[in-house]
């Protein structure tokens, strides 16, 4: 088995509810990401899914330590780079790299592509001297299937597609390790996603790297991953191999989210089961006592109200279903792949 | 297919079964920008009936968007022109009707839902007013009346607590019970027809779920015409009668759902489908269809599709291929299919 590149230990981040204006009194906070761990092996892509406002963005953050962790680790090969600052904390991040969801905002407009691509080198002199970072650049661009004479175009001047490439290849710019896609295909054309997600996996094989793609489109996330965690208002409950994730899901809520993805087969229409969800997720400023699926589980019992089910295999299961699953009452549900 | 209704139908309020409730034909539509001419919609001819179900498929910059817009009316003239066609609401062509008339039809027979119900609704005045003004401007009912009125449509559509949460403001609802809002608003007059713009892309799957469940509940309960505008493959498997395929501000291909999914006869669509990862498939690489939708203000000559083809020949570099009727094997023809493409023969059987 590889070795762990990144492991996160009860990472936790809560950002503080405060009422007044001169004395802020903090009232409450809101539990974006409450107590999450997992870990990355070296040349593998952990596919992370959920509904928006389930923490898998903040969870990007504070894995690049945009945002600051409240407590927790994030060990990147062995060292908790949580806490770095300063020095310590910008040659951490030559090695973690993020791609972004918008490549329409995520681009600056008046920088030119070379100046997007080759600002990582203004910050890592070391990785490219000065005067080979034309070459560096139009290297990047020839990688990410870009005519590198387009080394002098402005964002504009490309279609969501290229904006995207553009946004790889300085995600590549300073060579790392892993790289974080926060929904890096979500604001594409259909078909325009399959040739980024092809790139991906290309460069993949190509420089060895490390993903952690977070997207809410199950279908893509099964496409491109090794392993997928769920995340639910803050926390992780399911974590498993695609195997184990897609054909054999032991939490309600995986099951459910699987059930309503619609399947581009309209013959499946009558056979599917399909699993309705009553309500909204919660909010994480307030979140449900015990289980936070609870609300809208159609299997809650009193006990799920009262004690926090762990993320831990379940004893009473084996085969592919014996995964970490975080429910009281796991088990895989009859025809459960859609 | 006649265009002329009996007027006893008329009365009624009722149409033979497979009559056409709305028909679009030969519609052109284009915009007048600095640089140049776009021609958004490219003769896009569709129908649908009472209780039906038509999605319209298609990647930005298709034109299915223009298209709806032009038949509710609501496409900002000047820089939109409509230059060519009809569309035939109960055979009356409502492009030659006054503002007048067409304000009767919009709301009260034909209405539409908007992909996002944060910008679509008003964030200054409480969803209940909101809800309430179609009555108070198309019924004239008091206002007390037309608060009652919407609070019972949002029970209607599943909104918990209505009577509390009737004054609530849209920014206090989640992004699925917004969505819940506006198809309420536009049930509130019980349509003809209800146009549906990507109405679940900005929500959650499992939210997605709850929409498009509703609405096709609705739909059936009010026997109301859908025209369902996406880009989603997945959603269209499950709700749709037919399908329209756009590419370019054109129709590329039409069929019955079923028959579209098991044998498209047009390589666009054919890419479509090979292009998308399937949950209950892994498979290796993505099949990729190469380059990039085109640019309405410089559309390739011949069959749009062209240069990202993987069959063109040079009669599809310059000719514009007709929507052909498409027959089987037998030369036995395949009702309500048409292929925009010369080589459909090669694609449907080939």
């Amino acid at each position: 088995m590889a070795e762990n590149i990144l492991e996160v230990k009860d990472l936790v981040k809560h950002y503080p509810l405060t009422q007044g204006v001169l004395f802020k009194k903090q009232v409450g906070a809101v539990k974006a990401v409450d107590g999450i761990s997992f870990e990355l092996k070296k040349g593998e892509t952990l596919g992370i899914v959920g509904e928006s406002g389930c923490g898998k963005s903040t969870l990007a953050k504070v894995l690049m330590n945009l945002e600051r962790a409240t407590s927790g680790q994030v060990l990147f090969k062995g060292e908790d780079i949580s806490q770095l600052s300063g020095g310590a904390l910008k040659a951490v991040r030559r090695n973690i790299q993020m791609v972004f969801q918008d490549p329409y905002t995520s681009l600056n407009p008046r920088m030119t592509v070379g100046d997007i691509i080759g600002e990582p080198f203004e910050i890592h002199p070391e990785v490219a001297p000065k005067g080979d970072r034309r070459k560096a650049v139009q290297d990047l661009l020839d990688v990410v299937g870009l005519n590198p004479e387009y080394i002098n175009r402005y964002p504009h001047q490309f279609s969501g597609g290229q904006r995207q490439r553009i946004g790889i290849a300085r995600g590549l710019a300073l060579k790392p390790e892993i790289i974080i896609c926060d929904e890096p295909v979500s604001a594409l054309d259909v078909s325009v996603q399959a040739q980024v997600i092809n790139l991906l996996e290309q460069l993949q094989g190509e420089f060895g790297l490390s993903y952690m793609f977070i997207a809410h489109d199950l279908s893509i996330v099964r496409h491109i991953s090794d392993r997928v965690g769920v995340m639910y208002l803050g926390k992780m409950v399911e974590i498993g191999s695609d195997e184990q994730i897609y054909d054999n899901a032991t939490h309600p809520y995986t099951q459910a989210l699987l059930s309503a993805v619609p399947v581009p087969d309209p013959t499946a229409r009558e056979s599917r089961e399909r699993i309705i969800l009553s309500g909204d997720i919660p909010s994480p400023a307030n979140p449900p006592s015990g289980c936070r699926f609870r609300t809208r589980c159609w299997k809650a019992q009193e006990r799920c109200s009262e004690e926090i089910p762990l993320l831990a295999i379940p004893t009473t299961l084996e085969g592919p279903a014996a995964h970490e699953s975080a429910c009281h009452f796991p088990e895989v549900r009859e025809s459960a792949a859609a | 297919m006649t265009t002329v209704i009996e007027n006893d139908s008329q009365k009624s309020g009722r149409l033979e079964v497979g009559t056409p409730l709305l028909e679009v034909k030969d519609l052109h539509v284009e915009f007048h920008t600095r640089d140049g001419v776009a021609k958004a919609v490219n003769g896009v001819n569709y129908s649908v009936a009472a209780g039906e179900t038509l999605a319209v498929l298609g990647e930005s910059g298709s034109g299915k968007s223009v298209t709806a817009q032009t038949i509710m009316g609501i496409l900002d003239m000047p820089p939109g022109k409509v230059t060519q066609g009809e569309i035939l609401y109960r055979g009356q062509d409502m492009l030659k009707m006054s503002n007048e008339e067409r304000r009767k039809i919009r709301g009260r027979k034909i209405a539409m839902i908007f992909q996002d119900a944060l910008s679509a609704l008003n964030p200054v005045l409480s969803v209940g007013y909101q809800l309430g003004e179609m009555f108070r401007v198309h019924q004239g009912v008091s206002k007390a009346e037309a608060k009652a009125k919407a609070i019972e449509l949002m029970d209607r559509v599943r909104i918990p607590a209505a009577k509390e949460r009737v004054n609530d403001y849209p920014h206090q609802f989640s992004g699925g019970m917004r969505q819940r809002i506006m198809i309420a608003m536009a049930l509130s007059l019980q349509p003809d027809l209800i146009i549906a713009d990507e109405p679940t892309t900005a929500l959650d799957v499992t939210v997605q779920a709850q929409v498009m469940d509703l609405l096709a509940e609705l739909q059936a309960e009010y026997n109301m015409g859908l025209i369902l505008i996406t880009h989603d493959l997945g959603v269209v498997a499950d709700v749709a009668d037919k399908i329209a395929v756009m590419y370019a501000g054109r129709i590329v291909e039409t069929a019955p759902v079923h028959e579209l999914y098991a044998n498209p006869a047009h390589p666009y669509t054919k890419g479509l489908l090979r292009s998308i990862p399937r949950l209950d498939q892994k498979g290796q690489e993505l099949y990729a269809i190469k380059g990039l939708p085109p640019n309405l203000l410089k559309v390739p000559a011949g069959c749009a599709f062209n240069p990202r083809c993987d069959v063109a020949t040079d009669l599809c570099r310059t000719e514009i291929p007709a929507l052909h009727h498409v027959t089987d094997k037998d030369g036995k023809e395949l009702t309500g299919r048409r292929s925009a493409c010369h080589l459909w023969k090669e694609t449907l059987h080939g």
